[in-house]
């Protein structure tokens, strides 16, 4: 009997050990960090180094942690009441003055607003060009494709930042693209392209590609065949039965495709910066434009906790589809 | 008497019975067809059929397939090829894997192009007949079922893309649940359903059009073997019921022996034989459709005389001549095989009353239950396999390894394969 609970104990302690490690990592990598965001946001700007005063003086022990707590009260919940302008009283009197400036400043909704633009559209043209090319990989004849998967990740292998530094000398005015049409009579004189809001469709569009190629491959791949010559032999033309056999059953690798696509485009900052023009508005630039031209940690900490709270209602949704695919799969 | 429950003595301390007169269950099993008589006019096997369209000369066939090659690449799967079948018949096409019968399924449901050759049915060329416009339909070995909808869309399916009626729809899917006695699982999923259960799925939406002809991919062959018994007579009711031509592709021959009117086996791209299942078992053209269909002892043998309706033939390896109720094309002096079905054999533990016996020693038992195969060695090393029925329950003298017993057989009992 013993010898089975020391195996039994010493099997959950294995198990411990396996489920253990990454979320220690994640607690010391993710969420402390994490924290020492919010904390910033909640602290009010200062010229001092690090540019901000903290609020919750841990230095101070308990007692600072409960004064911060006393702070928010149920008072908070009157705006639930309130109009706007007590809103904004109430949240001015829990010292979120940060996060008040954001809704003062109409830069932070814009950016906010043109990121989830500029993503959504940039998700859809990928998908656009990124299911056509998933379908030819999972049509390809079988020893075909573990070279087109290759040629999908290939760009992995080289920096990122310097694949988007190459699309400059393909988009500015004298670059390849404008000279191989010009050079073809399609236009009489160069495009503008680089700094626009196009260069930067066209960079995270390029950059994604394989965020949304890799999971709609996959999903198509497993596709049963035999299905697709049921839906035939049962009187559906073959492109009827892409609409109705097909789509459906790929549309967990699209939802998979376009999060992995939306959510990092979102916060997307290199692109935007080496792409984009003066009036490409993204959050990730104005973020660290508050952080490092403007040196308000504070700010620029409140408005990457509300970018994660955007962003946290299609991370869940993810989470959930994916959850439900693994459970359909069983 | 000492009376023991079963044919098989298993070794032990038991006293013998007497020797000196033949097994009980011997007498009353081979007394059934033991009484000579015209042996030529009798008809094959058991069962007396009364649908033979293939037999009436009027007829016209329903499908045919007229000269087909199927090529992919440099492999042939279907070897110029030309069979006809008939309008309600149940046409099994049997074969190892990679014989062509799937290939040519396919061909006829649409999925391949015969590289040669034409495709007919009622009347109408196929070819250049896209699969949805072909009036077959198909139940796929996989079932091929569509994951994201219910069982009722499923079945549905095949009525909506020809436009019927929303009214008519939805009673043909209440009249296909009732048929495959799904009824209560309309709403579900295919994956909330059981193997038999989607098996009857794919069923009720082959048929829900009614289409002239219903093929089946190997239909049962995920099943396991009770369901998969019930559910070959199922086929069989459903079949005269509905009145249709069915086509069926199995690799199994006692799923293809059961269901079918008539069976092609096929070997290599060719159809070696078509013929009813008892012509099949009891009169194979061929060493390949013997060896093929059930069990059977090849006794490789010389013909030494023709008289008349009977042949003499000396077994090159055992010490025995004897006649056979067939006639032969082959010439005196020609290698030929003689094929006979273990339980064809009549074994005796006394040497018989007959013309020609061989002695032999039994060397290994398999008993089934309701049948027990005997091997046995022959003197000069040779095995013969006999069946014996296990009839009764309780057995005066049974069999145990290493018995010498005597084996002989009637002339209207076995074959002549030339091939």
């Amino acid at each position: 009997m013993r010898t089975v609970l020391s195996v039994l104990g010493r099997r959950l302690a294995s198990r411990w050990w396996v489920i253990g490690v990454p979320y220690a990592w994640l607690l010391f990598f993710f969420l402390v960090p994490f924290l020492i965001v919010i904390k910033i946001s909640l602290s009010g700007v200062a010229i001092a180094i690090p540019p901000y005063v903290p609020t919750i003086d841990l230095a101070q022990g308990w007692a600072s942690i409960r004064d911060a707590i006393s702070q928010f009260s149920f008072d908070n919940y009157v705006w639930l009441t309130e109009g706007w302008a007590s809103i904004r009283d109430a949240i001015s009197q829990f010292s979120f003055d940060n996060y008040v400036w954001l809704t003062e400043d109409d830069l932070y909704w814009k950016s906010y607003l043109s990121s989830v633009i500029i993503a959504g559209v940039s998700t859809i043209i990928t998908l656009a060009i990124g299911y056509p090319l998933a379908y030819g990989m999972a049509r390809a004849k079988p020893e075909w494709r573990p070279t087109l998967v290759m040629l999908v990740i290939l760009p992995f292998w080289t920096s990122f930042l310097i694949r988007v530094y190459a699309w400059i000398g393909i988009l500015k005015n004298e670059g390849l693209l404008n000279q191989l049409l010009l050079w073809l009579g399609v236009i009489n004189e160069p495009l503008i392209i680089l700094n626009t809001n196009w260069a930067v469709y066209i960079g995270i569009v390029y950059s994604y590609l394989p965020f949304m190629v890799l999971p709609l491959y996959a999903t198509l791949e497993k596709l049963d065949l035999s299905l697709l010559e049921a839906a035939e032999d049962l009187g559906c033309p073959p492109w009827k039965a892409f609409w109705k056999i097909t789509l459906p059953l790929s549309l967990p690798g699209v939802l998979a495709g376009c999060f992995l696509v939306f959510i990092p485009a979102v916060g997307e900052f290199v692109i935007p910066d080496i792409l984009g023009g003066s009036d490409t508005l993204m959050i990730g630039k104005t973020l660290w434009v508050e952080f490092f031209r403007n040196r308000d940690w504070p700010v620029s900490s409140a408005v990457a906790v509300i970018l994660l709270l955007i962003l946290v209602i299609p991370i869940v949704l993810f989470q959930n589809q994916q959850q439900k695919m693994q459970e359909r799969d069983k | 008497m000492d009376w023991r429950i079963g044919p098989v003595e298993y070794p032990g301390p038991n006293v013998s019975p007497g020797r000196n007169e033949p097994l009980r269950w011997l007498i009353t099993f081979s007394s059934h067809f033991d009484r000579g008589g015209d042996l030529a006019k009798k008809p094959i096997g058991p069962i007396r059929r009364t649908f033979a369209p293939w037999e009436d000369p009027e007829k016209r066939p329903f499908i045919e397939f007229r000269n087909v090659t199927k090529r992919f690449g440099s492999f042939t799967a279907v070897d110029n090829l030309s069979q006809t079948i008939y309008e309600r018949e149940f046409f099994a096409l049997l074969g190892g894997s990679g014989c062509g019968k799937t290939t040519l399924m396919r061909m006829l449901a649409g999925f391949e192009q015969p590289t040669e050759g034409e495709i007919f049915l009622d009347g109408q060329n196929l070819a250049g007949v896209p699969p949805y416009r072909r009036p077959v339909n198909m139940m796929f070995q996989s079932y091929a079922l569509f994951p994201h909808m219910s069982v009722e869309a499923n079945i549905a399916f095949g009525l909506k893309q020809d436009g019927f009626p929303k009214a008519d729809i939805a009673d043909r899917v209440k009249e296909m649940l009732r048929l495959v006695k799904l009824e209560p699982f309309g709403k579900r999923k295919p994956h909330q359903l059981s193997g038999g259960q989607r098996q009857r799925v794919a069923l009720a939406r082959s048929l829900a059009k009614r289409p002239k002809v219903l093929l089946l991919d190997e239909p049962l062959a995920a099943l396991d073997k009770k369901l998969r018994e019930e559910t070959q007579f199922e086929l069989m009711d459903l079949q005269m019921d509905l009145g249709m031509t069915f086509l069926i592709v199995t690799h199994d021959q006692e799923e293809a022996m059961t269901v079918a009117d008539r069976i092609a086996v096929m070997d290599a791209g060719r159809i070696i034989q078509v013929a009813t299942p008892s012509e099949i078992y009891e009169s194979p053209n061929s060493r390949y459709v013997a060896d093929f269909i059930g069990d059977i002892n090849l006794i490789e043998s010389k013909v030494v005389a023709k008289n008349g309706e009977t042949t003499r033939l000396r077994a090159t390896e055992l010490d025995i001549e004897f006649d056979v109720a067939q006639t032969t094309d082959a010439d005196i002096g020609d290698a030929v095989a003689f094929g006979i079905r273990p339980e064809k054999i009549t074994v005796t533990m006394d040497k018989p009353d007959a013309d020609f016996s061989v002695h032999a020693e039994i060397w290994d038992i398999g008993y089934l239950g309701d049948v027990s195969t005997l091997h046995c060695r022959t003197e000069d090393g040779h095995n013969l396999r006999a069946g014996i029925a296990n009839v009764t329950r309780l057995v005066e003298r049974p069999l145990t390894w290493d018995d010498k017993i005597w084996m002989t057989w009637r002339k209207d009992a076995g074959v002549i394969l030339r091939h």
